[in-house]
């Protein structure tokens, strides 16, 4: 009871560890990404399965497309934004840096998963295989293993200044290296077709228009899901220390 | 000049301090040479080798068992510093956190390249392999020692960063194995180019050639945020 008191006390607007600590349960920046998140989201569900017509070849299957796409793109962005906020963080050690790069990490990692269940529902009947060893493909899978080494490490080394720059350096070698695995799975295989997904110019304008959505939808489905994850980071930090405070 | 000097007068009494740490104990040696024989053995049980699939299936072989032996010296970096709780000390002394990072990547550099060493001739014993001329042997050599450097440098980085942890002989491969794709590739098929020369290859030496580079440059800048102050 006593510690419930404390607690108590010390939340209501104060700083802890010296971080405030939010008044507000919605953020405005919540309530305005989660608005649009739902509203692009569910007209991008209507392109998606009524508005664009039925692939000739591929049939139901190339609408995996649409999501897959999308969910890649976050899933890369989430990466590139990891890194980049390592190198700040390297440079002007700023706790609120590590927390968003963080929260990117886990973002990152479930939409990559969703790439990589789609790529495989979709390749399944459209190249007969769940998985091939193209440069793609075995790219993105080990930039799904950084993101699990990088989460695994972070939760491993706790909330400490050496966990956070260890975090950072994993992002950035990670950054160099993911173009060179592409380059060298590319060279290792040759002369296999890199690109197997429809290019851009084949799909009719409909198919353009709904991917363009798709994507805005889940870029905004991103920043929203991020903004939670940051808002977890911080008040599972600022928790922490009120325990270390209490104690 | 003089920086320099000192530079490698300081890399040279780290490396010194393991390597003598490493022959009064001989922990390290032992046991990866061991396991890097014993990966070789596995592998002629579990792919029936013929005389005509032993050229596509040993250079994979080859590389599985370095790639593991590595890993186990590479985790043991600073396991010395770790238990003797020295490592603080290490970091009092005016020494540049390059010259750590060069001073303990040679010396896992030196404790992977004798276990490949001896290795290599028990590898080409057991597989029946050609390796014998001249020229085949070097660039063989240089093959398994430009691979042993990509994965030193990455390695020697994140077993510091894994060392924090409880659960570093955990991590470590988790945080080296994606990393290290490049290198293992081209060292694959350099070393299968080696045993069974083909045409319209890429210029996979050249290659793990810049890898090792990249990774070098990028790990000696970034030590010194892995290390604690």
């Amino acid at each position: 009871m006593a510690l419930a008191k404390q607690i108590s006390q010390t939340t209501d607007g104060h700083v802890v560890g010296g971080q405030r600590l939010a008044r507000r349960r919605w953020p405005l920046v919540s309530v305005i990404l989660g608005v649009l998140t739902a509203l692009t989201m569910s007209l991008s569900i209507w392109l998606i399965f009524v508005y664009t017509p039925i692939d000739a070849l591929q049939g139901e299957t190339q609408r995996i497309l649409y999501f897959h796409v999308p969910t890649a793109w976050a899933g890369m962005l989430s990466f590139v934004i990891m890194a980049g906020l390592g190198i700040i963080y390297l440079f002007k050690p700023d706790e609120r840096l590590d927390w968003l790069a963080r929260a990117s990490a886990e973002v990152g990692v479930v939409f990559l998963t969703i790439t990589l269940i789609l790529g495989a529902t979709w390749g399944k009947p459209i190249w007969g295989a769940w998985w091939v060893w193209d440069a793609r493909l075995t790219a993105t899978l080990i930039l799904w293993f950084m993101y699990v080494g990088y989460l695994m490490l972070r939760s491993y080394m706790g909330r400490t200044v050496e966990s956070a720059r260890g975090g950072a350096v994993i992002g950035i070698i990670g950054a160099i290296d993911v173009p060179i695995i592409y380059l060298s799975v590319n060279w290792w295989r040759g002369q296999h077709p890199v690109t197997q997904i429809g290019t851009q110019g084949a799909l009719p304008p409909q198919a353009v228009l709904t991917i363009m959505v798709a994507l805005v939808a889940f870029t905004l489905l991103y920043a929203f899901m991020m903004v939670q994850a940051y808002q977890l980071q911080r008040l599972q930090t600022l928790a922490q220390r009120l325990r270390i405070q209490v104690e | 000049m003089r920086m320099t000097r000192v530079f490698c007068l300081q890399i040279w009494a780290i490396l010194w301090k393991d390597i003598r740490y490493e022959l009064r104990s001989k922990q390290t040696w032992l046991g990866m040479g061991m396991f890097a024989l014993l990966v070789l053995v596995i592998f002629n049980f579990t792919f029936d080798l013929h005389p005509d699939t032993v050229a596509a299936i040993a250079p994979g072989a080859l590389w599985v068992a370095f790639i593991f032996a590595s890993l186990l010296g590479l985790g043991r970096t600073v396991a010395a510093e770790r238990e003797q709780t020295s490592l603080d000390r290490l970091l009092l002394t005016p020494v540049d956190r390059k010259a750590i990072y060069l001073a303990k990547l040679l010396g896992n550099l030196l404790f992977i390249g004798v276990v490949e060493i001896v290795a290599l001739p028990v590898f080409a014993i057991l597989f029946n392999l050609p390796i014998w001329q001249g020229s085949t042997l070097l660039t063989l050599i240089l093959i398994v020692i430009l691979g042993a450097l990509g994965i030193a440098s990455v390695g020697t980085l994140f077993s510091v960063l894994a060392a924090a942890t409880q659960a570093r002989e955990l991590l470590l491969p988790i945080l080296v194995f994606p990393l290290v794709v490049p290198v293992v590739i081209s060292a694959v098929r350099a070393t299968s180019v080696v045993l069974v020369p083909s045409v319209n290859e890429p210029p996979w030496l050249s290659l793990l050639l810049a890898f090792d580079v990249i990774f070098l440059s990028a790990s000696t800048l970034l030590f010194q945020y892995v290390i604690e102050d």
